[in-house]
């Protein structure tokens, strides 16, 4: 009973997690037709920052410990928004239009491009910011001890997914975005600026990215490769739920979250296996995932 | 059996390798041991990407290929070289022909991402299996050819040198005519127009299906001799940063020529002793900056700077 | 005579769309017939669903007598029913002659050789001739890309003449091709038809090309056919007149866009 209790907070806070992170990958897909592999180096470009500003506000013993709640957003916002900036305006805008495959090459070196880049400006060694999750204590269930900054995290990525679907569907702004979605050509002869909706896209993903990895700073050491280790997951999570699809992020997580944690309490062994188990499960029945869509080729 | 001017080139070049093995330095052949069985996984991810398939879970294979000799020697008793080599590649194809039925009916980036799922599953495995040194991989027994036992150390490293440099040139040949052979050429063709293929009354799924196995058996080679070469393996081997090496390689070479991946892997093996050596914070980022180079000024890979020469003004 | 392909109540529907409504199709062995409707009236979808690329909705498709329902389309191909394409389907990054090299080698076996070369002398002859037979081997080496489109069309319908099939789906051969060059071009592929006694169906634009080969035309609007008949008749029928040719003579321009 404890047990299955157990594997249903865990799975949740992981699950919350695994959306994070999961979100701006598929937003950029559904937008831009990026599958984007650097999505994991702009996760660990957010808990670089964070972990960085943090660190610093607490060892220089700057005041109240909610601050660093701030410092944590902020640093991922303006992480986000500059490095966004730079790799749409400075690289993938040359590459529109090219094969979905030969972009993620792209990313892939661009992957490669930013590990070492962090490497050369944070340097190797461990950065700790644990400061905003122990300062919220603990809550005891029955037997289960549960972090309450985990339990917020649920919070904040449950907000975080209804905010992007209200965006999506109540704005002028989402409308747009959605014609985008649904049918490049048509939003084009309707004269929508894509370009402009393709840096808004990125940067919006990018930034979601950056602030997954500020939220897990303070769980974690950062270190270099945290993105490559989140960025596989993050796949497995979108490919599930269907790729571009938002509601199918979060049942991805959901699943991969749950069937984890299931097998961390019950059969540790296959950890990991489930996870690409799961999928690879899901992709037999449902090329598509659970909720994408498929175009035949009209001839 | 008619050899055609490529395969003399490759047989000469070959002899020439296994020649300069008696004079070169340890060190030297060591790395283009590793840098030749490297190519050869990479020839699996050049024959699918001739199919239009980009496989980012090739480190599957050379992780089966590379396991299977170790394990072989380790617990089953295998020392012969040629036949845990063998062992390796059968157990590739068995493999193969089981994923392929599912991996057969994705295209593009569904493809990718699902092979590199399978790749990672592997992996999620092997870290977990206590009997197989978890993280940390086990080291390969020592081996013998055709009853042979080659003193360790030098001897030994010269042996696989020799015997990599020969799985080279065979499997380049065989690969030379499969591109050129019926089901080579309407690969292809299934990568410029899928439709039309099946309107040839062919089916484009089992083409890729003979591609796939074909692909993995060459790949399990690769993982089998860097197996050998090194004397241990590890469940890194199946990480899909290493499949992301090999995509690399293939990228860096080009579809032009069999030759091309064994250059490719060749130059990557030698920048990456020295950056790593002299710059070593800074080894990937120039891997990120000659893809983005490779793929906007020499979409063909490296080999195109040789067949230009050649032929002229053919773009 | 013969029935070889027949549908009974085919209906096809893409969401809202109506594509294919109630399409009741008898065609004789040695029939040429012609298609035509405006754009959108579901001529593509109906040779789509017959050589299996679509499922319809609804409906039964027989071949010679035996349902093709829910085959591929190269079950069907090889059961000898073959098609062009409205935008001609070659390997782009492929010459002409490699092109139908591939073709001939897809006829020969459904197995490819894996070592045996591709580009053997006697595929090498006899796709020359077969270049020749359709006035295109003046293309022999170029990129299919580089050839203009009424040599592509014609590149397109050899490669489905290549199978020997008994019977011939063409979708528009001529779109794309300017007005003078239609004769010839349909001159070419009628010639090659009749010598393997084909039976063939061909989606036109243009009366005037119609009128000049066909012995039977339908006529589609909106997912369904108006008309079914001798040509004379059908291009008098008041209704296709009104929905399909507009007032002729003013010959209708094929649709080569889209
Ligand atoms: N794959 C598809 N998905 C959705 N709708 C489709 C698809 N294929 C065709 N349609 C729709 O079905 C209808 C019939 O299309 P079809 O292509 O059969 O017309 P057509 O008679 O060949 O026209 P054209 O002369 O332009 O080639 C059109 O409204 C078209 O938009
Ligand atoms: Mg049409």
């Amino acid at each position: 009973m404890t047990s299955l209790l157990a594997v249903l907070i865990d799975g949740s806070i992981y699950a919350s997690w695994l959306f994070l992170v999961a979100a701006g990958l598929t937003v950029i897909y559904g937008v831009m037709r990026i599958l984007n592999m650097a999505h994991g180096s702009f996760y660990a470009i957010g808990a670089y920052s964070a972990a960085s500003l943090v660190g610093w506000y607490f060892n220089n013993g700057m005041g109240p410990a909610w601050v660093s709640y701030l410092l944590l957003v902020g640093a991922a916002l303006v992480a986000g928004l500059i490095v966004g900036v730079i790799v749409e305006r400075g690289l993938l805008r040359l590459m529109y239009g090219r094969d979905e495959i030969l972009m993620v090459i792209i990313t892939y070196a661009l992957l490669l491009i930013l590990e070492d880049g962090m490497k050369i400006v944070w340097g190797v060694s461990p950065y700790f910011a644990y400061q905003p999750y122990s300062e919220l204590g603990r809550t005891s269930l029955g037997l289960l001890k549960v972090s309450n900054y985990d339990v917020a995290l649920v919070g904040v990525s449950a907000l975080l997914g209804l905010g992007l679907w209200a965006w999506l569907e109540r704005t002028n702004q989402g409308k747009v975005l959605r014609a985008v979605i649904h049918d490049r050509e048509i939003a084009v002869a309707m004269g929508v600026n894509v370009k402009l909706m393709f840096t808004i896209t990125f940067v919006l993903g990018t930034t979601l990215g950056a602030l997954a990895g500020a939220l897990t700073a303070p769980a974690i050491s950062v270190v270099p490769g945290i993105g490559i280790e989140v960025i596989v997951l993050a796949f497995a999570v979108v490919v599930i739920g269907g790729l571009g699809s938002i509601g199918g992020a979060a049942v991805g997580a959901l699943l991969v979250g749950l069937s984890r944690a299931a097998a961390v309490h019950y059969a540790p062994e296959f950890e990991l296996f489930v996870i690409y188990g799961v999928m690879s499960l899901v992709l037999a029945f449902r090329p598509e995932g659970l909720f994408g869509r498929t175009l035949a080729r009209k001839i | 059996m008619r050899l055609d001017k490529t395969e003399i080139s490759l047989g000469l070049i070959a002899l020439a390798c296994v020649l300069f093995g008696f004079v070169s330095p340890g060190w030297l052949i060591f790395l283009l041991t590793i840098a030749l069985a490297k190519a050869l996984v990479v020839q699996g991810v050049v024959m699918q990407m001739r199919s239009g398939l980009v496989s980012f879970g090739q480190g599957l294979f050379y992780c089966i290929g590379g396991y299977t000799v170790g394990m072989g020697g380790q617990f089953f008793g295998i020392h012969d070289a040629i036949a845990a080599l063998s062992l390796g590649m059968f157990v590739a194809i068995v493999v193969a022909m089981l994923l392929g039925l599912l991996l057969t009916r994705y295209r593009e980036i569904f493809f990718a991402m699902l092979s590199l799922a399978f790749s990672m599953i592997l992996f999620g495995i092997l870290v977990k299996s206590q009997e197989l040194g978890s993280t940390d991989g086990f080291n390969v027994h020592d081996w013998t050819l055709f009853g042979w036992a080659p003193e360790a150390g030098a001897g030994s490293q010269h042996t696989v040198f020799t015997m990599t440099v020969v799985s080279g040139l065979i499997v380049a040949v065989l690969i030379h005519r499969y591109t050129k052979a019926g089901i080579g050429v309407i690969c292809e063709a299934v990568r410029e127009n899928e439709v039309r293929v099946e309107y040839l009354g062919l089916s484009p799924r089992w083409l890729l299906y003979g591609n796939y196995v074909a692909a993995a058996a060459v790949s399990a080679l690769g993982g089998g001799l860097t197996a050998l070469a090194t004397g241990h393996v590890d469940p890194e081997m199946a990480y899909w940063t290493t499949s992301g090496e090999f995509v690399f390689i293939a990228l860096l070479g080009g579809l032009g020529h069999v030759a091309a991946p064994f250059i490719a892997a060749i130059v990557f093996s030698f920048v990456r002793t020295y950056a790593i050596e002299f710059v070593p914070h800074t080894w990937q980022m120039i891997l990120g900056f000659t893809l983005l180079a490779v793929i906007i000024f020499l979409p063909k890979g490296l080999w195109s700077l040789v067949s230009r020469e050649k032929t002229g003004e053919r773009a | 005579m013969t029935c070889i392909l027949e549908t009974r109540s085919l209906n096809k529907e893409f969401g809202a769309v109506i594509a294919a409504k109630d399409l009741n199709v008898q065609i004789n062995k040695g029939e040429v017939v012609g298609v035509i409707g405006s754009n959108g009236a579901g001529k593509t979808t109906f040779i789509n669903m017959v050589t299996g690329y679509l499922k319809p909705t609804r409906g039964e498709i027989l071949f010679n007598g035996k349902s093709i329902m829910g085959h591929s389309p190269r079950a069907i191909t090889r059961a000898g029913m073959a098609r062009s394409f409205q935008v001609a389907q070659l390997f782009p990054e492929m010459t002409v002659l490699d092109n139908l090299i591939v073709a001939l080698a897809a006829a020969e076996s459904a197995r490819p050789s894996f070592l045996s070369p591709l580009r053997s002398d006697a595929r090498i002859a006899r796709a020359e001739e077969i270049l020749k037979e359709f006035g295109v081997d003046n293309y022999r080496d170029s990129l299919v890309t580089a050839v203009p489109q009424g040599a592509r069309k014609l590149v397109d319908i050899a490669m489905a003449l290549i199978g020997n099939p008994q019977m011939l789906l063409l979708d528009e051969p001529t779109s794309g091709v300017s007005v003078d060059e239609k004769t010839d071009l349909m001159d070419t592929v009628m010639n090659a038809v009749r010598q393997h006694g084909v039976t063939v169906l061909f989606v036109e634009h243009d009366m005037d090309v119609v009128e000049r080969y066909v012995s039977r035309v339908l006529a589609f609007y909106s997912g369904e056919i108006i008309a079914d008949g001798e040509p004379a008749a059908v291009l008098a029928d008041q209704q296709v007149r009104d929905l399909v040719t507009g007032h002729r003579p003013t010959t209708k321009q094929g649709n080569g866009a889209s």
